[in-house]
């Protein structure tokens, strides 16, 4: 392939239509716990929330705030769409799913029944310094749902 | 176009890296040269030829290729020397880059005695513009010696503030560390000026010349420094080389930085004498082909002329600052004016993250820098997360700065706005 298709393979539509219009935006109420990661190498950031059911076994809700490229802002869009409602058991098998698909250098073929429009990241693997764009809210989600997990963190909630 | 070299064809010649493709066959455009510079066959030839027929260690093999490696060795010491027209070779240190070099000073300085060293009480200033290399080991000296840590402000055309230069640098400040030129807004500061003030009140003076070296006319004793760093591969030269230039009695005042081989006069298992400058600062094996490598480098610049690359730099960045003004959506961070300004121009292009500015370039063959370019508070100070940076260098032709507006104008097409 040459490096134009492979260009527009990464910044396929449904990449951009999440970038100009993400979904799940903004930090919300209640939540378990928060975090703040960042790519120190371009400055891309994250805060995201996380609130779990009661039980802890289910994503009620994921909210962010973020600042970076395309990729990045998309992912984070795409996760939340994915993440949401699901169990965490789930949830968690579906970002081992996504971040094979990362690493995978351009060679997995993924699911659409599984990753929905996060499939339209696989183009992303081919290019190793975009990979990590693509996973940084995906790993702030999972560090954020450990602590509550880990923990047995009480919701927050500012009155 | 007045100020281009006049054998810049020639020059390009030189640098073999600049005939290939990339991105389908496109012809390479490099404006990255502020974060490594490209190599001259020269540089290279020098390297392999040092490692085929004259490798030894330095300075402690007894035999002909370890005199003709000490030889080529200090001989880059000498070069290094008059590139800065420093009063004596023994003011230069090598180190590995800049940032070693910085942190030496830093080091050093909380280690030494008074009145040398800095203690609690004392105050370091250095300025928001800086690169993370000069601002990190001067906060680890202050809170390690429980002194304070100030700055220069920036005022909002990318300039030193210097409205306040009374209150910051006052008796109890020991070292004014500050760049001749940002990396990310360009500027040059009026480092001569600074230093002025700094030694009023008995401050020492130090200088990241990282920036300037590349593209500055550097005299050391005009401009009245303590210390200045640089970075072998952004003059043409090699990575894993950089040079610590210091005043000689202060190199001699300070304590050692690493200690090991080379860097002694005897050893006991008790204690240990110390060797001279510069070689008390140099534990260990030195970087001894990018030695050579680095004075290849520099030979080859003051071959070219300093004056004349820096006027190259300037209708370089004059042309491509003109043809930023006529994008659309295009903000430039830093001086508008060229003549305040060195070779690299960062920018923000509205409704596009500077990472995919990069990776649309890329696929057209520019090759720039995104992210925040190691000043992250330069940023901030601007209200900005990060930005696109394009440097040029002596090998930089009106027509890639041409290409590189194009590019930019695909870019903005390829993300509708």
């Amino acid at each position: 392939m040459t490096q134009q298709a492979d260009l527009d393979a990464m910044y396929q539509e449904i990449i951009l239509d999440h970038y100009k219009n993400p979904q799940h935006k903004g930090l919300r109420e209640p939540y378990e716990a928060e975090v703040h990661h960042v790519n120190p190498t371009c400055g891309d950031e994250v805060t995201l929330r996380v609130h779990l059911s009661a039980d802890g076994t289910v994503v009620e809700d994921v909210s962010y705030d973020a600042e970076g490229c395309s990729i990045s802002q998309a992912a984070a869009s795409v996760m939340t769409e994915l993440v949401i409602g699901r169990s965490v058991a789930d949830a968690l098998k579906l970002h081992e799913t996504f971040l094979e698909l990362m690493q995978g250098k351009g060679t997995v073929e993924p699911d659409e029944d599984v990753l929905e429009d996060g499939v339209a990241f696989a183009g992303v693997a081919k290019f190793p310094a975009r990979v990590k764009c693509a996973l940084l809210s995906w790993m702030a989600w999972k560090d954020a749902t450990a602590r509550i997990t880990s923990q047995g963190a009480t919701p927050k909630e500012t009155s | 176009m007045d100020g281009l070299l006049p054998d810049l064809e020639i020059v390009r010649k030189d640098f073999p890296i600049l005939e290939r493709t990339v991105a389908d066959g496109r012809p390479l455009v490099y404006l990255d040269s502020a974060n490594t510079s490209q190599k001259p066959q020269c540089v290279v030839d020098a390297m392999v030829d040092h490692l085929e027929h004259h490798n030894a260690n330095v300075a402690r093999a007894m035999h002909t290729l370890g005199a003709e490696a000490t030889e080529a060795f200090e001989h880059s010491r000498d070069v290094v020397a008059g590139f800065l027209h420093a009063r004596s070779r023994d003011e230069v240190v090598f180190t590995k880059n800049a940032s070693e070099a910085l942190n030496l000073v830093a080091n050093t300085l909380a280690w030494a005695d008074a009145p040398l060293g800095v203690g609690a009480g004392d105050r370091v200033v250095i300025t928001e513009m800086e690169h993370h290399s000069n601002i990190v080991p001067w906060q680890l000296l202050t809170q390690r010696k429980g002194a304070e840590l100030r700055w220069f402000g920036l005022t909002d055309d990318g300039h030193l503030d210097l409205s306040r230069i009374d209150e910051l640098i006052t008796p109890n400040t020991k070292v004014v560390a500050l760049t001749w030129v940002s990396n990310m807004l360009g500027t040059v500061n009026p480092v001569a000026e600074i230093a002025r003030r700094a030694h009023e009140v008995g401050a020492l003076v130090v200088v990241d010349a990282s920036q300037a070296a590349p593209q500055l006319p550097i005299d050391v004793q005009a401009i009245d420094a303590d210390f200045l760093a640089f970075t072998g591969h952004k003059t043409v030269g090699p990575t894993g080389i950089g040079v610590l230039w210091g005043r000689l009695e202060l190199l001699e005042q300070l304590p050692p930085f690493l200690g090991g081989g080379e860097m002694i006069e005897t050893v006991t298992m008790e204690t240990s004498t110390y060797a001279h400058p510069p070689h008390k600062f140099e534990a260990g094996t030195p970087p001894i082909v990018e030695a050579v490598g680095l004075g290849a480098a520099l030979t080859y610049l003051s071959e070219i002329g300093l004056d004349a690359i820096h006027a190259h730099e300037q209708a370089i960045t004059r042309y491509l600052l003109d043809g930023l003004a006529g994008v659309e959506g295009v903000t430039v961070l830093g001086p508008a004016e060229v003549a305040e300004r060195g070779g690299a121009v960062s920018f923000e292009v509205a409704g596009v993250h500077p990472h995919d500015v990069a990776q649309l370039l890329d696929s057209r063959g520019v090759a720039v820098r995104a992210g925040h370019h190691c000043a992250k508070p330069a940023h901030r100070r601007f209200g900005v997360q990060s930005s696109t940076r394009a440097s040029s260098y002596l090998y930089t032709t009106p027509e890639e700065i041409e290409a590189f507006i194009e590019a930019l104008q695909y870019t903005k097409s390829y993300f509708k706005v």
